[in-house]
């Protein structure tokens, strides 16, 4: 027997979403749900799957054991609070909730209402970051001393106007949408910011919102770094991310192509030369089934459904893990106020 | 039947699969146009005669230098592949699905939609396919096209979604306007030649991974392999090298083991490369 799933929300994260989801053997597509007619009449047209233009009617009529929430990021609470209430399992993509108490009150609904949960930080599924992440396990870098989170891309490249994208209250801007991403990173590969100092948030393009974020982290562990993330920086020709970590024995570099370790010395448990040492990501990607636009947004899939099938909470990219994010973004927008 | 060897764009595009640090190499290296056109005219040299590329804004400019030097270019021809969905997947990102129709489908399309019921609704979505496909195909007015791609992103999105309709449509518009054979790119090979028969298109062109490291193969090496050598279609060959993984040689002699592989996708900046892997090809590819 197939689970059911239900996609609330048909952007452009909604509909890959739907497609990967569609082609997984163990899952059925049931409903979908959007407020774009355009995109309802498509699924109507071409699809089984039940439309609707009611997200709670996709959940009290389709009865999906668990449903995606791609909507604007204004409505993730209200959404993902109405799926945790009814003991549906729910995926959430970033960034969380726009509120960190809201943030709290579905990670407790989740927790006490046993349901698996899990938000769309899909570069934790690249293999390279992933790999980033054990080697530092392993402490093939001794004592650390700094690292750089960055991310580029072209998103705004030009003046021009608004969208919900370009409404800090409803959750637009770079720091939300691509910085997210970056601190999500630093935060699980590296340790939770607990401190942001000179922090900036630069409009270059957009009237309402920050094009650019850059602030210094503090660590729990102590350790300070650069946060460096820029949409507006057409150099890219799309999201680049990246994470720099050095530390006394040697430095890594990472990006979703590749890895650069630079070891003062050989390193005989990791079987590294003193050197460079370069992984690439054809020896490190995660295998998928069904591929679109990346193996992550696959394997985050595939993790996903793993867990609702066995019943047990994902690792990786939990409501909590998502709420330790908003908390770095919330460190970022107070100290970004004291610097203006 | 299709050349043996295409030359491909990637490299002019900063698409490296393996190394951001060499797109950006190659970004500042095809700068101007003008450098683009100087490795396609080495590529020529070496007797290749298919350019299969992106409808990169870029390439409108490499249109106009073939238009006006036709009798250089009399026996060239070009693969497009549409749509250059970075332009798309960034306006989504910033407009949304609607607001980037808006922005790039001339006239008003979406006002058409919906007010005429069920009935009216698939002529109204293949005619916003038909106006995406002229809208791409502009630029490549005067000059031979005859195959034309859908991208893989979108190709693998409809695949995902279930629309099959769609490509049932698409292929009878690229026949009859462009008097062309229409092809797919695709990660996910045995699921898009399943879908296509499905929707009754038969032998068609699909452009695909093949490597022996099975990278970007989805669902593994092994099912490619079965509809590699039991399959009715006209398979392309592409990211044959891993993205850098495989040495060229080795690359090469594992499709030989394909007798139906009809073409090989590659790209390379420098013309002793492009020489060498176009004679590699040729050597084992029967």
């Amino acid at each position: 027997m197939k689970i059911k799933a239900g996609i609330i929300g048909l952007g452009k994260m909604g509909l890959s979403h739907a497609a990967i989801v569609n082609t997984h053997p163990d899952v059925e597509l049931t409903g979908v749900c959007d407020t774009s007619s355009i995109v309802m009449d498509a699924f109507r047209k071409f699809s089984g799957a039940h439309t609707y233009d009611d997200y709670k009617k996709l959940i009290d009529t389709g009865k999906p054991d668990f449903v995606i929430v791609a909507s604007p990021t204004k409505f993730h609470f209200e959404m993902v609070k109405y799926a945790l209430d009814r003991g549906i399992h729910t995926f959430c993509e970033k960034p969380f909730t726009l509120t960190l108490k809201e943030g709290e009150e579905l990670v407790r609904l989740a927790e006490n209402n046993k349901l698996v949960n899990q938000v769309g930080f899909h570069n934790h599924f690249i293999g390279t970051f992933r790999e980033l992440k054990r080697v530092l396990k392993a402490n093939i870098l001794g004592e650390l001393v700094h690292f750089t989170g960055e991310a580029y891309g072209p998103v705004v490249t030009q003046e021009k106007g608004a969208t919900w994208r370009s409404d800090p209250q409803e959750g637009g801007g770079c720091l939300f949408d691509y910085a997210s991403h970056v601190i999500n990173l630093v935060q699980e590969i590296i340790g939770q910011p607990v401190r942001a100092s000179g922090s900036q948030l630069k409009r270059i393009y957009s009237k309402n919102v920050e094009d650019a974020v850059y602030s210094v982290l503090t660590l729990e562990n102590g350790l300070t770094g650069i946060l460096s993330v820029n949409w507006s920086d057409e150099t890219y020709r799309k999201m680049s991310t990246s994470l720099m970590v050095m530390g006394k024995k040697g430095k890594i570099i990472c990006d979703a192509t590749e890895l650069k370790i630079y070891l003062k010395e050989a390193d005989s448990k990791e079987n590294m030369d003193k050197g460079w040492t370069i992984k690439y990501i054809t020896d490190l990607a995660i295998p998928v089934d069904f591929y679109l636009r990346g193996e992550e947004y696959s394997a985050q899939i595939d993790n996903f459904v793993d867990c609702v099938l066995k019943n047990k909470q994902s690792e990786i990219n939990s409501f909590a893990q998502a709420l330790s994010t908003d908390k770095a973004i919330d460190l970022i927008i107070k100290d970004s106020r004291n610097n203006q | 039947m299709m050349d043996k060897v295409l030359f491909g764009d990637n490299q002019f595009f900063a698409v490296n699969h393996l190394s951001d640090e060499k797109s950006r190499e190659q970004a500042i290296r095809f700068k101007d146009d003008a450098s683009i056109i100087r490795v396609l005219d080495q590529a020529r040299e070496t007797g290749i005669n298919t350019f299969m590329c992106t409808t990169h804004d870029r390439i409108a400019n490499v249109c106009d230098h073939m238009r006006a030097n036709p009798d250089e270019y009399r026996e060239f021809q070009i693969f497009p592949c549409m749509p250059y969905a970075h332009k798309y997947a960034n306006a989504v990102t910033e407009l949304g699905i609607i607001g980037t129709v808006k922005q790039y489908v001339p006239g008003n399309i979406l006002s058409t939609f919906t007010k005429g019921g069920m009935a009216y609704l698939s002529r109204d979505f293949i005619k916003l396919m038909e106006i995406l496909v002229d809208a791409e195909m502009k630029m490549f007015k005067g000059i031979k096209t005859p195959v034309v791609f859908i991208q893989n992103v979108v190709v693998d999105l409809i695949l995902g979604l279930k629309f099959y309709d769609f490509f049932k449509e698409y292929d009878k518009y690229i026949r009859k306007k462009y008097n062309a054979e229409p092809g797919y790119i695709t990660m996910n090979m045995p699921a898009l030649f399943e879908a296509l028969d499905s929707v009754g298109i038969e032998n068609p062109i699909i452009s695909s991974s093949i490597n022996k490291i099975g990278f970007r193969m989805s669902g593994g090496i092994e099912i490619y392999e079965k509809y590699l050598n039991e399959k009715r279609f006209r398979p392309i060959a592409m990211q044959v090298l891993a993205a850098g993984a495989l040495r060229p040689r080795e690359a090469v002699e594992y499709l030989s083991r394909f007798p139906r592989i009809e073409s090989v996708l590659f790209g390379a900046s420098s013309k002793a490369h492009i020489q060498e892997t176009k004679e590699l090809i040729e050597k084992y590819l029967n």
